[in-house]
């Protein structure tokens, strides 16, 4: 029973982390109605800066200057590619952001070589025990982060005027345009948020027990793709529950691999991908999406 | 008779004289470019095959790495004769490749009820389950896939001719596997290439692009929008498995590896670049796309920036998914329609067409 909780909280860590990047990743769905494939890249590039940088800096200021590096690859992704070819074709534009991908994924792979890169993180290898139960202080810490980021997006999505802007250019965008909002801004503004939370994801996904950053660090993160389009690509609730239900299935799917060993190694891996399918067969539109009306 | 010889279109001629071109390479090039030359076919092969699907109606695909992996196994576990200690039902190849492709169509099929239903980059973040799902299958299915090492292709043979190296000589050239099988990929290519433009030109073709122009309007018009969505999908796993057929065949061995999520944003690069939409373009991307690398890697001594592999350097893989990576970015903001629209903005110049 205890193995199970430790499971599951570890999987609820993890999940939050998911949350956060498929948070991003359905901002800029909702600001721009592009789904963003080079959203993995951003992540890996805050990761790098903030590994690169901790020598020097120290830890959180490493930090903060990867959330702002993110942060400014995002903005500027938007304002030299996405811009110039607003309003077209969105099949197009998600291509657009698979050819952004190509190029900072072979960047940063290629700076990144086999090295495993540390983040310096103050956790370490710490644990906490509750009774039977022995948490990583790393995944407290994440969960932790993830909550609050969550809880101060939403709350800034809902009450500033920053939200409402955005929201209203998610509703229709030339109503919006026509009400004085700067659709430019907006989506430069989702992109700057979705590069910074991914930054702080990336710092939980490389943080103990996994080694450190590296390439593959891009892999995990393409589990967020999953968390997003089963909670609904266009609903930022789903985008929590998706995290949740991806990184809970994860880490029971791990922790019992043994059990499920008929089903080969790293089936832990593979789960979120096979909810995500399960999930479509049932509901094509995602758990929390809005099921697509149209007046013809 | 004459009289219609004669007005006969310029491309049409130059089309045969490509054909003829094409023909006759074997007997001059090594056996780099011939092989470089076969990866280009089956490239085009699947890019026509994903072009059909994402360019025409409009449905994004990231999971086209699976039906070629589907294919290319198929056709390994179908053909093998167990010899190597690896399930083989010992078929004779072409009947292995012919059921390699219906393989990779079933395959395509069991997903339709999610091909069917999503729609544009929904489906593309879907068919990202396909690749890790393919990833592991390879890899842990060790009777069928070999596991890391990947499997041995057993060669192919067709009406008496098999096409492995041992020599056969034809005017004093010895033909070994490549030759024969550049004969092969030219007919699978013009085949494939034939029927995706009778696809597109008819009745199902005008059906895909209105689903993708609007797919409310065409489900009004009478086009069974889900039905249409899942056939292509099939249609467009099959040009994959295909493909994937063609690829071992060259390759003469398959690992798991190179059917990762890079090769199907490879794909996605190439339609792009050669042109949405379009057979053609599909074809010049796949060729563009896979000869880059292997252009680059063979030259990279006399390039500027781009060094050997381990040397520091610019790997030349590395440069060549830089270049590619910035045509798709560079295609779409500064030339869409890709290569062909290039081509035909040159040929409707004269008689000023505004499209």
């Amino acid at each position: 029973m205890s193995t199970f909780a430790e499971f599951l909280i570890n999987g609820v860590s993890l999940g939050s982390i998911y949350a956060l990047i498929a948070l991003g990743f359905v901002v800029i769905f909702r600001a721009t109605e592009v789904v963003n494939f080079a959203h993995a890249s951003l992540l890996l590039a805050g990761g790098y800066v903030t590994a690169v940088l901790h020598d020097n800096l120290g830890f959180w200021f490493a930090l903060l200057a990867g959330v702002a590096g993110a942060a400014l690859v995002g903005a500027a992704v938007e304002f030299l590619v996405m811009r110039r070819h607003r309003g077209g074709d969105h099949s197009v534009l998600a291509i657009v952001t698979i050819g952004v991908d190509i190029l900072l994924a072979t960047e940063l792979t290629r700076r990144i070589g086999t090295d495993i890169l540390a983040l310096g993180d103050p956790w370490g290898d710490g644990v906490v025990t509750f009774g039977p139960v022995t948490v990583a202080q790393t995944r407290i810490a994440a969960l932790l982060a993830a909550a609050l980021l969550i809880t101060a997006f939403l709350l800034a999505f809902r009450y500033t005027s920053w939200g409402v802007a955005m929201r209203a250019a998610a509703e229709n965008q030339e109503t919006a345009a026509l009400m004085g909002i700067r659709l430019g801004r907006v989506s430069l503004g989702a992109w700057a948020v979705a590069g910074a939370l991914a930054a702080v994801a990336a710092l939980f996904l490389t943080v103990f027990p996994t080694p450190g950053l590296e390439r593959g660090t891009a892999l995990a993160a393409l589990k967020a793709f999953p968390a997003a389009i089963l909670g609904g690509l266009d609903s930022t609730t789903g985008a929590l529950v998706g995290g949740l239900l991806v990184g809970v299935t994860e880490s029971l799917a791990t922790g019992y691999q043994s059990d499920l060993a008929f089903l080969g190694r790293g089936i832990g891996d593979l789960a979120p991908y096979l909810v995500m399918v399960v999930v479509l067969l049932i509901r094509p539109a995602g758990l929390l999406g809005t099921k697509e009306l149209a007046r013809v | 008779m004459s009289d219609r010889l004669r007005n006969l279109p310029a491309k049409v001629y130059a089309g045969a004289a490509a054909v003829l071109v094409l023909l006759a390479l074997p007997f001059y090039l090594d056996r780099f470019w011939l092989q470089a030359g076969l990866f280009a076919m089956a490239a085009a092969l699947g890019a026509v095959g994903i072009n059909l699907l994402t360019g025409a109606t409009g449905q994004l695909s990231m999971g086209h790495a699976f039906f070629l992996a589907v294919g290319a196994y198929g056709y390994c576990a179908l053909a093998g004769d167990g010899a190597d200690g690896l399930a083989g039902l010992g078929l004779p190849g072409w009947l292995a490749a012919v059921l390699a492709v219906a393989l990779a169509g079933v395959a395509g099929g069991l997903f339709s009820p999610i091909a069917g239903r999503l729609h544009g980059a929904y489906l593309g973040i879907a068919t990202l389950a396909l690749i890790f799902i393919g990833q592991h299958v390879l890899f842990n299915a060790h009777d069928l896939t070999g596991g890391y090492n990947g499997r041995a292709v057993p060669p192919l043979s067709l009406f008496g001719l098999t096409f492995d190296d041992t020599e056969l000589l034809v005017a004093q050239i010895p033909f070994g596997a490549v030759e024969k099988l550049w004969y092969l990929g030219l007919a699978l290519l013009l085949g494939g290439v034939l029927f995706a433009r009778g696809v597109l030109r008819g009745r199902p073709g005008r059906a895909m692009n209105a689903i993708r122009d609007h797919r409310i309007a065409a489900g009004v018009l009478g086009i069974p929008v889900a039905r249409h969505r899942a056939a292509v999908f099939v249609l467009s796993s099959m040009y994959a498995g295909l493909a994937g057929v063609l690829l071992a065949l060259v390759f003469q061995r398959t690992v798991p590896e190179y059917f990762g999520m890079a090769l199907s944003l490879e794909y996605l690069a190439m339609i792009v670049i050669g042109g949405l939409g379009s057979v053609a373009g599909a074809v010049a991307g796949g060729v563009f796309v896979s000869l880059l690398p292997q252009l680059l890697n063979r030259y990279s001594d006399a390039l500027p920036l781009v060094s050997a592999p381990g040397t520091g350097g610019i790997a030349p893989g590395e440069a060549a998914r830089y270049l590619y990576g910035a045509a798709v970015v560079a295609v779409v903001l500064f030339l869409p329609g890709g290569l062909v629209r290039l081509a035909a903005r040159k040929s409707t110049e004269p008689s000023g067409e505004a499209r």
